[in-house]
């Protein structure tokens, strides 16, 4: 007994009251003022990020068009714009909550209460985490988007495509609209542009009539322009801005990551708590509050990542 | 910690979910709208497009003041802490304008390239230029006494 009461001694010490300094620097713990600093620099990083987001998006002439690129949900759903990773930041939310729940709970040093709602927020944060590969792979497996290829385009300029035999469609487009390069042979569930007869067309690699193959197999759409200084010239889609694919994929998963790890860390002190550990040092849970703080930034980053990505 | 009681703090947890669930859909709501999918007829309004993107910009900045202060209990800590991890993310401002306008500059200068690029290239000037270029040259030999 008389080594734990030592123990506990030395915690309360460091951890609450005393960096061995007389008073503690800004009236909090060592290890919470060295939470917030490393989040603000992680804060920092993330900025750096979304800001190189920003200056490639306006040093572009085109940017796709987020409620184009996702837009399409589990189960078949096309056409929903931004409705999945509007249930994926209220999964985030939710698990934000429940973790001041648990704060809460250990203020109060209920050890029952902390374990079951740090359960619920690691069980928010894998709900988002399966979320997001779920939207990962439907990009790169269905949709073909990768760090270095970006097929979601828009047209600078009006036009009308042309069919599969190189004669004028009824199909109409304007200035701004955006258009998904798909591969040959790819089944991509439902996207209006006529599955069917594409089955029966010659898709191989070189120049069609009515379209171009890539030797990647992107079946680039022709189409007369009807408007501006080349009007009457037959144009090919182009693919979008490279540093799309690229930016989305290190930033959100830079994200993810975050996310994971933040999972991990969830698990790892609810067991700790589980085991009483938070009890026995009689500070009110101060490592829950640790963790809160980080799992909070986790989820105000993606207010950010939420906005230039989707929203804007 | 708090200045809150249990029970308080409780309430203000729920609030939250509430609030911050209703003010992402309505960023939701607004950015279909600017694009839009709400009434087609509002969609290629540029002055709108601006304006709705400030608007998503403020309730996204709402939305992290209510996430600091509230959750992460910013309001309840000491002054100077807060000043010390709020502060410096005043630096982003300076980072934002001078990226941004970065950007902006590629974009021109990319445009400029093209522009030049596809430019006819005014045979009789080019001649003259060459001719003077030679001139400088044969004068210049001379000058050095070669």
């Amino acid at each position: 007994m008389a080594t734990s009461d030592t123990v506990l001694e030395q915690h309360e010490v460091q951890g609450q009251t005393d960096w061995s300094g007389g008073k503690p620097a800004f009236r909090a713990s060592y290890g919470k003022l060295m939470m917030w600093y490393f989040l603000l620099s992680d804060a920092f990083t993330f900025a750096g990020f979304l800001i190189a987001y920003g200056a490639l998006r306006f040093s572009s002439p085109t940017w796709p068009v987020p409620d184009f690129v996702f837009s399409t949900a589990p189960f078949g759903v096309h056409h929903a714009p931004l409705i999945f990773v509007t249930i994926m930041s209220f999964l985030l939310i939710v698990s934000s909550v429940t973790m001041v729940r648990a704060v809460q709970e250990g203020h109060k040093e209920n050890k029952n209460g902390v374990v079951f709602w740090m359960l619920m927020t690691i069980l928010g944060g894998a709900g988002f985490l399966s979320c997001q590969a779920w939207e990962w792979t439907n990009l790169i497996g269905s949709e073909h988007m990768s760090v270095t290829t970006n097929p979601f385009g828009s047209h600078t300029e009006g036009g009308v495509y042309l069919t599969a035999d190189g004669k004028e469609s009824e199909e109409a487009f304007k200035a701004g609209e955006s258009f998904l390069i798909h591969k040959a042979h790819a089944g991509h569930g439902g996207e209006a542009h006529g599955e069917g007869e594409h089955a029966e067309q010659d898709y191989s690699q070189g120049d069609h009539p009515g379209y171009f193959v890539d030797d990647r197999g992107f079946v680039h759409r022709k189409f007369i322009v009807t408007e501006g200084p080349d009007a009457g010239m037959v144009k090919m889609e182009q693919f979008g801005p490279k540093a799309f694919g690229a930016l989305f994929f290190f930033i959100t998963g830079f994200h993810g990551f975050h996310v994971f790890s933040g999972v991990v860390f969830l698990f790892i002190i609810m067991i700790n708590a589980a085991s009483g550990l938070y009890m026995r040092r009689q500070n009110g849970h101060e490592m829950v509050e640790k963790m809160g703080l980080y799992w909070h930034f986790v989820d105000l980053v993606w207010v950010f990542v939420f906005l230039v990505f989707y929203l804007l | 910690m708090g200045h809150l009681s249990y029970e308080e703090a409780k309430k203000v947890v729920y609030k939250g979910l509430v609030l911050l669930a209703v003010v992402t859909l309505i960023e939701v709501f607004f950015s279909l709208l600017g694009k839009g999918h709400v009434i087609p007829a509002l969609k290629g309004i540029t002055w709108l497009h601006y304006l709705i993107g400030m608007l998503l910009i403020a309730l996204s900045l709402y939305k992290a003041y209510f996430i600091i202060y509230e959750f992460m209990h910013m309001r309840y800590e000491v002054k100077g802490l807060a000043m010390s991890v709020l502060l410096p993310t005043l630096l982003l401002i300076w980072a934002i304008i001078a990226f941004f306008q970065e950007g902006n500059s590629w974009k021109n200068r990319r445009e400029l390239i093209k522009e030049k690029n596809v430019e006819e290239v005014d045979e009789g000037a080019s001649k003259q230029e060459s001719m003077l270029l030679k001139d400088t040259y044969i004068l210049r030999l001379e000058e050095e006494g070669i």
